[in-house]
């Protein structure tokens, strides 16, 4: 029986394995045979074997950074709202709101992206005419997030020891000193778990993304302006191309799955740092 | 605020909801003095001494009567600038608490608080502090560093200090040495008689050896209400009321 | 003086752009809502739930797909997870080696971009078992992406069965494994169902993991679990991205419906069953 259930346990690290076992297979040879230079170049153009993703990758980042500064400050200052700055008995109901909206699927996103923020930066914003691209979506990803962000920076101003806020009003603080100076910092490792997620989120996100960022394979040089992600790029492809085509879009997943590997590690080191340089609490 | 930094309180009642957890307390604290708060746990001596400064303005549902007067000034008026108050009346509190930033961040604090920018003067409050909390060779090297990796009895002084920062004229105590072990304790009592010369001091303690090794004078508390108060020495030598007697020879609470 | 007054002003600005954020929040989100709610109800018909796919669209293979789905990828990853679950609390302590690996293994299967699960279960079901396009390896691949979740929230119902009941039970005499299954898990199991219920609603959520594993194939009903097919969430992206906005609303209003049910559900069921192991012990 110990056994069944070892098994049952062994699967995830199985899984994984077999995750980046198919993908590195496959993945990687393939940007070994276009070449380095090919792969992490600029154009992607099928028909003359350029298979550059260059600017999907900058669109990526450009995506991730942007939606992750405007769902954070957004976020983070909705949690600090909740934790001091909003009547009490209002404070449980938006959560659950707030919880039940964690859930949505997003596709919903997107859809909302596609029949209200595209026509809307279209024709009220956009210099050029143009709805779709970075900002459409840094909006929808943002909105997305936004959920994620307030649930887990809240938890974390909720864990930081009320003797801190007591303390400061003590000297002379006005509540909303004590919040800002002395509780958000003193959240600071639960917040940063809030933003690694988003990151995490912003990257990796596929559906919302490709409903609202148009899809060109061309470098990002303006806000309206239709571009493509890695994520899009795997997705859009993926019901059309076949052969060398398709497994590019393989080798993309592996370039995303990196650099989701890449956020991971760097989080937990970080985590390990604080946790080393934390001091002992001894009581002498 | 005014000059001087006497307090006078005048049937004094507070409530958390229907509960009534002081009755009709009166008392006259004297400037540069140690007045301790004597009494079992839950007589009210934690709640009372939380009067002073307003922090029981945190507490939903608790509703305060009576006069308290400071300086003359009753506190609870009106137009009373809270924050003010508590700069004028430092606090520190039973279980260590200083803030999770460097030892200086902590003690610039209350100055940062209150509009001070300039770093020269911020560099003078900070190790002028420390030094009257005794704690300057034990943290100079180390200003910057995290206050949570100082020891409990550090922390301790370092919190007096942080409230010293902040210029107060009164000190309330609430249990400050109940979490430190018997030599971080005599080292903040030390502190304190060093301390009243500058300051008036409240401090609540269940330790009656620790009231008469500090206080000028010892209020005693129980189930809400002040039972006795004198100078110290009478009141632990020839207490008045039977129930003083009681509780100081050790025969309830 | 005067500085003490500018702080004080400077906080309590930061104060209002604080609560500013909240509204932004609140209003944001409800946007989100009530817009797909207002675009999408009044173009919610028979012919587009349980019609035929014709000349008018219907979302009646996508809801056989997404039922296929969710019993798949259910039945495939709850015993699974539920088996890992029991591994990691009954047969392990914490510090062991392979405990710390397996939880290594997890929190990176959960960081997992679901478009590079997609990616997977192509390479798997589509190209290397050549199933080509099937519900199946669909359903499979989503089962992997759900285990991480499925394995924590079980591992947390059974942590919160006390050790006086499983030691209660090994001093009648009981085996391990007799335990588990007469007393841990019966305590443990309005956790697990809580649990298995969210599951479902990150099932009908997924689409990016679908794109590239059951083929989007919108207008035919799933012959099999073998079949190509199409999900809920899946035909919202189809509509939006290939000009039927109007269904696209309407497909998202029937998937808002059911996710947040379920998730209503969930929440319901866990305090309900909450309040009843507290009043059993």
């Amino acid at each position: 029986m110990r056994g069944l259930f070892l098994f049952c346990a062994g699967f995830s690290v199985l899984a994984l394995g077999c995750i980046c076992v198919f993908l590195f297979a496959s993945g990687v040879p393939f940007i070994g045979k276009v070449g380095l230079g090919n792969f992490f170049g600029t154009k992607w153009h099928l028909n003359s074997e350029a298979y550059g993703i260059l600017s999907m990758i900058v669109a990526s980042l450009y995506l991730t950074a942007l939606s992750t500064i405007i769902g954070v400050a957004v976020g983070l200052l909705t949690a600090v709202s909740l934790y001091k700055f909003c009547p009490k008995n209002a404070v449980a109901p938006i959560r659950q709101l707030i919880n039940l909206l964690a859930g949505i699927p997003s596709v919903i996103y997107g859809l909302f992206g596609l029949i209200i923020i595209v026509p809307f930066l279209r024709d009220k914003i956009s210099p050029n005419g143009i709805g779709y691209g970075l900002l459409a979506a840094s909006l929808v990803v943002s909105i997305m997030i936004l959920p994620t962000i307030v649930s887990v920076s809240l938890d974390a101003l909720n864990a930081v020891p009320k003797a801190y806020y007591e303390g400061a009003l003590a000297l002379g603080a006005t509540n909303e000193q004590s919040v800002f100076r002395v509780m958000l910092p003193a959240a600071k490792s639960g917040i940063l778990a809030a933003v690694v997620l988003s990151i995490g989120r912003a990257i990796g996100e596929t559906m919302a993304v490709i409903m609202v960022i148009g899809g060109s394979p061309v470098m990002p040089k303006s806000l309206f302006q239709s571009v493509r992600t890695m994520t899009a790029n795997i997705a859009m492809g993926a019901t059309e191309l076949s052969g060398d085509a398709a497994t590019a879009l393989v080798s993309t997943g592996v370039v995303l799955f990196f650099f989701t590997l890449l956020l991971n590690m760097s989080f937990s080191l970080l985590k390990g740092g604080e946790k080393r340089g934390k001091p002992q609490k001894t009581n002498t | 605020m005014a000059e001087k930094y006497n307090i006078t309180v005048r049937g004094c009642d507070l409530f958390y909801g229907d509960f009534q957890a002081l009755k009709d307390i009166n008392i006259d604290i004297e400037e540069h003095e140690v007045t301790a708060f004597i009494g079992p746990s839950g007589c009210g001596k934690s709640t009372f001494i939380k009067t002073f400064n307003r922090m029981n303005d945190l507490i939903e549902d608790c509703r305060i009567t009576g006069e308290i007067l400071i300086g003359g000034q009753n506190i609870y008026a009106k137009g009373t600038d809270v924050t003010l108050l508590r700069k004028n009346i430092g606090m520190v509190f039973q279980k260590p608490n200083p803030f999770p930033m460097s030892i200086y961040d902590n003690i610039a604090f209350a100055p940062r608080t209150f509009g001070i920018k300039k770093k020269s003067e911020l560099d003078d409050i900070v190790e002028s502090s420390i030094k009257q909390a005794g704690l300057w060779d034990e943290v100079k090297d180390r200003l910057r560093k995290n206050a949570m990796g100082l020891s409990g009895g550090q922390q301790q002084r370092l919190c007096i200090a942080r409230a010293l920062a902040a210029d107060p004229k009164i000190l309330l105590m609430d249990e400050p040495t109940s979490a430190l072990d018997p030599i971080s304790t005599g080292i903040i009592e030390d502190l304190i008689n060093e301390l009243k010369t500058q300051y008036t001091i409240v401090i609540v303690t269940h330790n009656m050896q620790q009231a008469t090794r500090i206080s000028d004078k010892t209020a005693f508390f129980l189930l809400g209400e002040i039972v006795e108060t004198d100078v110290t020495e009478q009141l632990f030598g020839n207490p008045k009321d039977k129930r003083t007697e009681n509780y100081i020879t050790g025969r309830f609470g | 003086m005067e500085n003490h007054k500018r702080q004080i002003l400077k906080y309590a600005a930061a104060k209002r752009v604080a609560q500013a954020a909240l509204l932004l929040t609140l209003a944001a989100l409800t946007a989100v809502i009530i817009f797909v709610l207002i675009r999408g109800l009044p173009h919610i018909n028979m012919q587009l739930l349980f019609g035929n796919y014709g000349k008018e669209p219907s979302i009646k293979p996508a809801l056989v797909g997404t039922l296929y789905l969710i019993l798949i990828a259910i039945s495939v990853a709850a015993p699974i997870g539920i088996g890992s679950a029991i591994f990691l609390t009954e047969y392990t302590n914490s510090k062991s080696r392979i405990i710390r690996i397996i939880r290594i293994a997890t929190e990176t299967l959960a960081g997992i971009p679901s478009i590079v699960y997609g990616i997977f279960g192509y390479l798997v079901f589509v190209v290397a078992l050549g199933f080509r396009y099937s519900l199946i390896g669909g359903g499979i691949t989503l089962a992997i992406m759900i285990l991480p979740v499925i394995v924590r929230s079980t591992e947390e119902s059974l942590l919160a069965v006390p050790r006086s009941l499983r030691e209660g039970s090994f001093a009648l005499g009981s085996s391990k494994v007799r335990t588990i299954f007469s007393v841990v898990l019966p305590c443990a199991a309005s956790g697990i169902v809580t649990s298995l219920i969210l599951a479902i609603g990150r099932v009908m959520s997924e689409s990016a993991v679908l794109i590239l594993t059951i083929g989007m194939v919108v207008n035919k009903m799933p012959e099999g679990i073998f079949s190509p097919g199409t999900s809920l969430a899946l035909n919202v992206y189809y509509f939006g991205s290939h000009g039927y906005p109007e269904q696209a609303a309407a497909t998202g209003v029937v998937l808002l419906i059911l996710v947040v049910s379920i998730n209503i559900l969930a929440t319901v069921l866990g305090k309900v069953f909450g309040k009843g192991e507290l009043a059993n012990g």
